[in-house]
């Protein structure tokens, strides 16, 4: 702890002009308003409902898909951003746990053709579903 | 070292944006500057069980991708009989609604818990607790339902053998890190209750003493629990 921090005062000198400009911006610490809170939970409650209505109004199809999504990424962000407080965490922390999971997306890409290609196989071999 | 609660990185004499990654991540120093080893740890641990859930949902896309039997419709498997009409997927939209109020709940623990108001700290922690045991109840009468009418690892009435066993493994698994949760959150509002945070009491396993960051970090993977839900919720259900 002792060598960073004295390895961090190099840097502070190199970017003091910088600092300055920016301190005092904010004097916020861990504890946010209450109100930031209760405003995020109302909002989690109503895109649940609206996700919940997709199904109960039985849309179909890419609308029904897309909203999915939406829906489904909007409550997401908020509870890492704000009731995780990633949201005020610096950009090395945000990178390093929120990067690794979006790569996902590549093993996701495989795995779509890998199901289409079992699909035609056995479609091939066992003919069309029953 | 240990009063890390300094969370607003704009109050950090550092750079910021992309020079800020660079700084932290350049060599021997830690990486993470106001983030405690805890807290670090706790991320990378739910990093960690992000690929498990992650796995399981890509397996479960793959199996309903490539099946040709139709996919059960869980619309109407989760359907309830509410006043002699069906209402579709009910129970899962009142777990949903229990999960994220427990969530909540936490925010404010972990608020509350920052202004040193032991009373209020326990109290809503154990309200959380309370709430995921009613998650963890509402599933298991979900789970005995879903078994009575037939539904196995290797089948069921409606389609798709492998529905069944996507269905047990996913939400398995998720009850299973609801369950751990509720157990620690009932140990960590033990020990903010006796007021072990403000004498710093050393812990019976690891004999360090905490802090009130502790109920942060339960927090992290109490709103992870959430999290996973929001993407079962998504994906196994609405889809």
């Amino acid at each position: 702890m002792a060598e960073a921090t004295a390895n961090g005062l190099g840097q502070q000198a190199l970017h003091s002009t910088h600092d300055a400009a920016t301190a005092g911006k904010s004097d916020t610490h861990q504890e946010h308003p209450i109100k930031l809170y209760l405003v995020v939970w109302v909002w989690l409650f109503i895109l649940s409902a609206c996700s919940y209505m997709v199904d109960y109004f039985g849309l179909h199809g890419y609308l029904r898909w897309s909203l999915i999504l939406i829906f489904m990424m909007l409550k997401a962000g908020l509870i890492v951003a704000v009731f995780m407080h990633m949201a005020w965490e610096r950009l090395a922390m945000m990178y390093a746990i929120i990067l690794p999971p979006i790569l996902v997306l590549v093993f996701v890409a495989m795995m779509v053709f890998e199901a289409d290609y079992t699909l035609l196989t056995r479609i091939a071999f066992f003919g069309p579903g029953p | 070292m240990a009063e890390t609660t300094l969370t607003d990185s704009s109050q950090l004499d550092r750079p910021q944006g992309w020079r800020g990654i660079a700084a932290d991540w350049a060599s021997d120093q830690r990486a993470f500057k106001n983030v405690s080893w805890g807290k670090a740890m706790m991320w990378i641990f739910l990093l960690s069980d992000t690929f498990i859930f992650g796995c399981f949902l890509l397996s479960y896309m793959t199996a309903r991708m490539s099946t040709r039997v139709p996919w059960p419709n869980p619309s109407k498997v989760f359907a309830l009989h509410i006043g002699g009409s069906e209402v579709p997927l009910i129970l899962i939209a009142i777990m949903t609604f229990v999960l994220i109020s427990s969530s909540g709940t936490m925010a404010m623990a972990v608020n509350f818990g920052y202004r040193r108001d032991r009373r209020k700290t326990a109290i809503l922690m154990l309200l959380t607790a309370a709430l995921g045991a009613t998650f963890v109840g509402m599933q298991a009468f979900e789970w005995t339902k879903l078994i009575t009418e037939g539904v196995r690892p290797w089948g069921n009435p409606w389609g798709a053998a492998q529905f069944g066993s996507c269905f047990f493994m996913i939400t398995g698994f998720h009850g299973t890190h609801v369950t751990i949760g509720v157990i620690f959150l009932i140990i960590v509002a033990r020990k903010v209750w006796r007021g072990d945070y403000d004498i710093g009491r050393p812990g019976f396993f690891t004999s360090r003493r905490g802090h009130y960051e502790n109920v942060e970090i339960m927090g992290l993977y109490w709103h992870f629990v959430d999290l996973v839900w929001v993407f079962i919720f998504a994906f196994f259900y609405l889809w």
